[in-house]
């Protein structure tokens, strides 16, 4: 039953979209501030007050780094607003009375849900190592670079990460959708957090107070921006920061991922559908 | 072997508002069963309850037989619950091939639901494009994809214009028709009329009268006969003084269908000109005002 559900699922998700849209935007904004803006900013076409990136972040030995460096901020963005549109619009359309009379159950139907959010966040990762991949390839014919590629091993790692990462922040989204049981509410808040609280307690409060700057520590995004430090993404992108390690980074993003899916499940089984 | 539908002191209550209280509501095989009630009567939330997507606060419900929280307890139920809820960017057709799969059902049952409802030919248009009609009436191809022997069906025609509401309604009578049992919640009485083999009335979330459509109906007989106040005299002699009232020149006789040839015996062979004797139709609405008191409020 519920690997009928995850059809059912899948049909819906592969077939919305918006959901394609968020993808092309997530590639346009990596393709623009990994690659773009920082090659023009190399060779000179653009001027501006800093020195900018230096030509090897851009080739494809640091792919990894340089595409998953934006998980932490504007594809977590992204992610969760693919998060809360998978759960939300089932409220906001009256579809889960519908879905549910056909007898599926309220956790397979939520499992199901959970499922999809995580091979669309690796759709989306997978993505933008492919646009990474082809935007490294061209900068090195461009500036007659030898192409060396990461290990395999070093693209699966970065991979994971990167997908831990999208899929906890998509997680946050579905939570939030069925907390608030809709779709505008959630995207607000989720992204006031992400784009606005957690800059402000980073770069306002935790300078001025020491608990804050533990919090830090345990806190989801900081904790993403530590796991793709680790993964080689470049000091000095927002959200990057090696605040603590990347086992500890991985274990904090990981357990936020599974708290986010449980008290999900929790309060759809809870409450009624109305 | 048991009701489709049984409930047994069934309650939901928001804090201080007790939107179903004690309801005890049984449907019988192969009937259509009309739930009647004002808007905020608890219809709505009684339904949701029989379906699981409201929790009771006390009482039992059992559909075909199965207790609520029972596995698979939905798989010959299907429902429309306050209209139809669908994804708008997919086909008519598309919506039901994600709800089959959420069922379990093979692809082949969409294209037979969709002609049960005659939704074939827009079937591959988006939802976003149908018209209330036709939203209403793939809501109920969506219910009968489990090919079920219970229908939940909650004011389906609500809204519609009366040319779509004769169509739904044609829709539902010929399910029941199958063989079905159909439980349909509606304020309007001639809609419960026109399908309705039995009918519960509800208030206030209480079960306020259950009754045959034919009972609902039945209202004594009405005599238009010259003299109208012998006619009058006669008849109030046979069938007792309190039960005759006289209405212009027509006599209203609160008694049984049955009488009508008796008393036309006895007015004829008192020499009286009958000119009309026929079963009074009842007034509905006044009947139904006075057993829910009428009244409507805020819960659904």
């Amino acid at each position: 039953m519920v690997l009928d559900d995850v059809r059912a699922e899948s049909i819906k998700q592969i077939r919305r979209p918006a959901h394609w849209l968020l993808l092309g935007v997530g590639v346009v904004l990596t393709l623009t501030f990994a690659y773009v803006i920082p090659y023009l900013g190399y060779t000179g076409q653009s001027e501006g007050p800093g020195g900018g990136r230096g030509l090897e972040s851009m080739l494809p030995a640091e792919l990894v780094g340089n595409t998953i460096a934006g998980t932490p901020v504007f594809v977590g963005a992204l992610a969760l607003i693919f998060g809360v549109l998978v759960a939300g619009s089932e409220y906001g359309w009256e579809t889960w009375k519908t879905v549910l009379t056909q007898g599926s159950s309220r956790l397979g139907v939520f499992a199901a849900k959970v499922l999809v959010v995580g091979l669309g966040s690796l759709v989306l990762v997978a993505a933008l190592l492919v646009t990474g991949a082809l935007a490294g390839l061209g900068v090195a014919f461009m500036e007659g670079q030898p192409v060396v590629w990461p290990s395999v091993g070093e693209l699966v790692v970065g991979a994971g990460g990167g997908w831990l990462i999208t899929t906890m922040w998509a997680m946050l989204g579905v939570f939030l959708a069925v907390a608030f049981r809709g779709i505008a509410l959630p995207i607000g808040l989720g992204l006031v957090w992400l784009l606005a609280v957690q800059n402000l307690l980073a770069a306002v409060a935790a300078p001025l107070l020491d608990w804050v700057a533990e919090s830090q520590k345990v806190l989801p995004g900081p904790n993403a921006g530590s796991l793709v430090a680790a993964l080689g993404a470049p000091q000095g992108t927002p959200g990057v920061s090696a605040l603590v390690g990347a086992g500890q980074a991985a274990a904090v993003v990981g357990a936020y991922l599974v708290v986010f899916a449980v008290a999900g499940a929790w309060l759809l089984r809870r409450r009624d559908v109305l | 072997m048991s009701d489709p539908v049984e409930t047994t002191a069934l309650t939901k209550r928001y804090g201080d508002l007790v939107a179903v209280d004690q309801l005890d509501l049984t449907v019988r095989h192969g009937e259509v069963y009309g739930f009647l009630g004002p808007n905020g009567a608890g219809k709505t939330t009684t339904l949701r309850m029989l379906l699981g997507l409201i929790r009771p606060t006390s009482g039992d419900v059992r559909l075909l037989g199965h207790a609520s929280g029972a596995g698979r307890r939905l798989a010959g139920v299907g429902a429309l619950i306050e209209g139809p809820g669908f994804y708008p960017y997919l086909s008519g057709r598309d919506n039901l091939r994600v709800l089959a799969r959420h069922a379990g059902v093979g692809r082949g049952r969409v294209a037979e639901v969709l002609d049960i409802v005659d939704l074939a030919e827009r079937a591959g248009d988006r939802y976003s494009t149908y018209s209330l009609g036709m939203k209403q009436r793939l809501g109920l191809a969506a219910a009968m994809l489990k090919d079920p022997g219970l229908l939940i069906l909650d004011e389906p025609t609500n809204g519609l214009d009366p040319a779509g509401m004769a169509d739904i309604r044609a829709v539902v009578r010929g399910l029941a028709d199958e063989g079905r049992t159909v439980l349909l919640s509606s304020h309007l009485l001639g809609e419960v009329q026109q399908i309705c083999d039995r009918v519960g009335m509800i208030s206030r979330g209480r079960l306020v009268a259950e009754l045959s459509v034919a009972e609902l109906r039945a209202s004594g007989l009405l005599v238009v006969a010259d003299p109208i106040d012998d006619a009058r005299a006669r008849v109030a002699a046979l069938v007792g003084e309190d039960r005759v009232r006289v209405d212009g020149h027509v006599l209203r006789l609160d008694v049984e269908a049955g009488l009508a040839a008796t008393i036309n015996a006895e007015l004829v062979h008192s020499g009286l000109s009958v000119r009309e004797l026929r079963p009074a139709e009842a007034d509905l609405e006044q009947t139904f005002l006075e057993l829910t008191g009428g009244g409507s409020r805020g819960t659904r």
